[in-house]
């Protein structure tokens, strides 16, 4: 194999007829700088401005690591509950014929059109004790607005699409005939399910583990109507930074927002390498 | 190939045997669960939202809907869509052109950086803004001695705003316009289209479902955000509050009535946004194919 100059040395662009590279790559990565990039590097040269004592000691103050783990709590317990619910909703979407299949499907995806404000305050009159679900579960013992609970209500919510987004399409690229097949060899219906479906679509599941935790951990406008918003009860760190803005403490909602930012994209490397990985798997 | 003894087979892909589905309980199981589950997070928070913002009456409804404020914070929401929106849409076009259409290094980081807004909470949206543009921030006080307002003014909200919605369009675009390749510009080149000409009659024809589609959840998001926008506008009623947080203002002023009123329409504009992603769907699910399923 002979090289000629001009494929040996190391090249930006591969060559190509269609005009437009230069203007359209050179807008955008401007763009990108302008409205992301440069903000976000301020917010990261800002936290680090504020040296190593100063972070630490805001990072680990008693009301900060309190609302670190209510927010990642809450949206760890609601993203488990979508996986089991989401999974069987995607199921039932894809698998089983009903009249108005297309409008539940549809429905599915109301949480990305409806505005997290109107969710919030939506969710907070159902729950609260005089509400329909809250009278409900009132006599029970069971206080879900202004607690904990309420937190995790509102992030199911948010979070509902994800996991039955993800999992919808591989349900309906499973080939039947692996499912003929598996029956075919004796397994029961349960075993098909578990041993030869469930692998396939564990990637996926995942995937939408991951997307639905990571959108429940930034989320606000929806919790904070529902939440009660007590500091080290239900005080999620996004209202944290929010509340030290309004005290004009800048050097905290800045560490905090660091602190959020850094597991933020720690999780969108995970859910980058993980469809990288079933991709390469499952094809 | 045709073998009948494959053919007889094939009614089970529609007319489900036991081997390949539930046993009739466990399905009648399933589908409870999930209309069930649906029903109480979905279905529930739309109903109330109507019945609580109609509770005193029609008369109410509207009155409380014809309020000074009301009137200017819906006004100021679509002026932040009509100017967020388009800006996006021009970057997404953009992006999307550059990515789909070319082999380049770092093309794959550049994809994961547009997406990056997706990952970042609403309320650090918002506070890089403030950190940039705030009072005692890096260009705070040049921007005070020059007279410029951006913070708790309206182009601090449409930044914000751009900024939530910066990844929408291009991310509908990217993937369609990687699946109908370059082989439709190339012919047209070789007729002798100039580069304007190629995108107008052959590229944005090809991608318009898709655009639309895109621009459909952008302005949808653009109308309804709330973190970033709560952040950098300050409140200030009649002047910088959006719908969204108009809401909240009246909820906590115990006016439910007027707070549900302003929620009814922003659940209006999302069936809206729901029915016609569907309508599109239904009638250009091929060409959209690319793109479903996030």
């Amino acid at each position: 194999m002979t090289t000629t100059p001009a494929q040996a040395g190391w090249r930006f662009k591969q060559p190509s007829v269609i005009p437009g590279f230069g203007l359209t790559l050179g807008f955008s990565l401007v763009y990108l700088t302008l409205i992301i990039l440069i903000p976000l590097a301020g917010l990261v040269w800002r936290s680090a401005s504020l040296g190593w004592v100063d972070f630490w000691r805001i990072v680990t103050a008693d009301r900060t690591l309190k609302a670190l783990e209510i927010s990642f709590g809450t949206a760890l317990i609601a993203a488990a509950i979508n996986v089991v619910f989401g999974t069987i909703v995607a199921w039932v979407l894809v698998r089983y014929k009903f009249p108005g299949r297309r409008v539940v499907d549809a429905m599915v995806d109301l949480p990305f059109a409806l505005p997290t404000a109107v969710a919030g305050i939506a969710l907070t009159t159902l729950y609260a004790p005089n509400g329909w679900l809250g009278s409900l579960l009132m006599p029970l013992g069971i206080k879900v607005a202004y607690t904990p609970l309420g937190i995790i209500v509102a992030l199911v919510f948010v979070s509902l699409p994800f996991v039955v987004r993800t999992v919808e399409p591989i349900i309906e690229e499973i080939d039947k005939e692996v499912e003929e097949a598996a029956a075919t060899l004796g397994a029961s219906r349960f075993q098909t399910i578990t041993r030869v479906l469930f692998p396939g679509l564990a990637p996926a599941i995942i995937t939408g583990f991951a997307l639905a935790f990571a959108r429940g951990v930034g989320e606000y406008g929806s919790v904070i109507f529902i939440a009660g918003n007590l500091p080290k009860v239900t005080e999620i760190a996004p209202l944290l930074i929010v509340i030290r803005l309004e005290e004009f403490n800048y050097a905290a909602a800045t560490a905090i927002a660091a602190v959020m930012l850094a597991i933020s994209f720690a999780m969108l490397l995970v859910i980058n390498l993980l469809q990288a990985w079933s991709r390469k798997r499952y094809g | 190939m045709a073998d009948p003894e494959i053919k007889s087979y094939e009614p089970m892909h529609d007319n489900p045997s036991a081997a390949v589905t539930e046993s009739r309980s466990a399905r009648t199981v399933l589908m409870t669960v999930a209309f069930v589950f649906l029903g109480i997070f979905l279905l529930l928070p739309l109903i109330i939202v109507f019945k609580e913002a109609f509770a005193k009456g029609v008369g109410a409804y509207f009155a409380s809907l014809n309020d000074h404020d009301t009137l200017s914070a819906i006004h100021l929401t679509l002026l932040v869509a009509v100017i967020a929106v388009p800006l996006n849409v021009v970057f997404g076009i953009a992006a999307a052109w550059a990515i789909a259409k070319f082999e380049f290094k770092g093309k794959a980081f550049l994809t994961t950086l547009i997406d990056l807004p997706f990952s970042v909470s609403p309320v650090i949206s918002g506070l890089v803004y403030v950190l940039l543009f705030g009072a005692q921030a890096m260009l705070g006080p040049w921007l005070k001695s020059h007279g410029i307002e951006i913070l708790f003014a309206v182009p601090g909200i449409v930044l914000a705003t751009v900024f939530v919605t910066f990844p929408f369009v291009a991310r509908e675009l990217i993937p369609l316009m990687q699946e109908q390749g370059t082989g439709d510009e190339e012919a047209a080149l070789s007729l002798g289209a100039n580069g304007w000409q190629v995108f107008r009659y052959v590229t944005l024809p090809n991608i318009k479902w898709g655009l639309l589609y895109g621009v459909l959840l952008c302005n949808a998001r653009a109308m309804g955000e709330f973190g970033a926008v709560s952040v950098v506008s300050g409140h200030i009623r009649g002047m910088t509050n959006t719908m969204p947080l108009h809401v909240e203002i009246l909820y906590n002023e115990y006016n439910a009535v007027g707070a549900f009123a302003v929620a009814s329409l922003l659940a209006g504009l999302a069936l809206v946004t729901l029915i016609l992603k569907t309508v599109l769907e239904m009638r250009y699910g091929a060409e959209l194919a690319a793109t479903r399923g996030h």
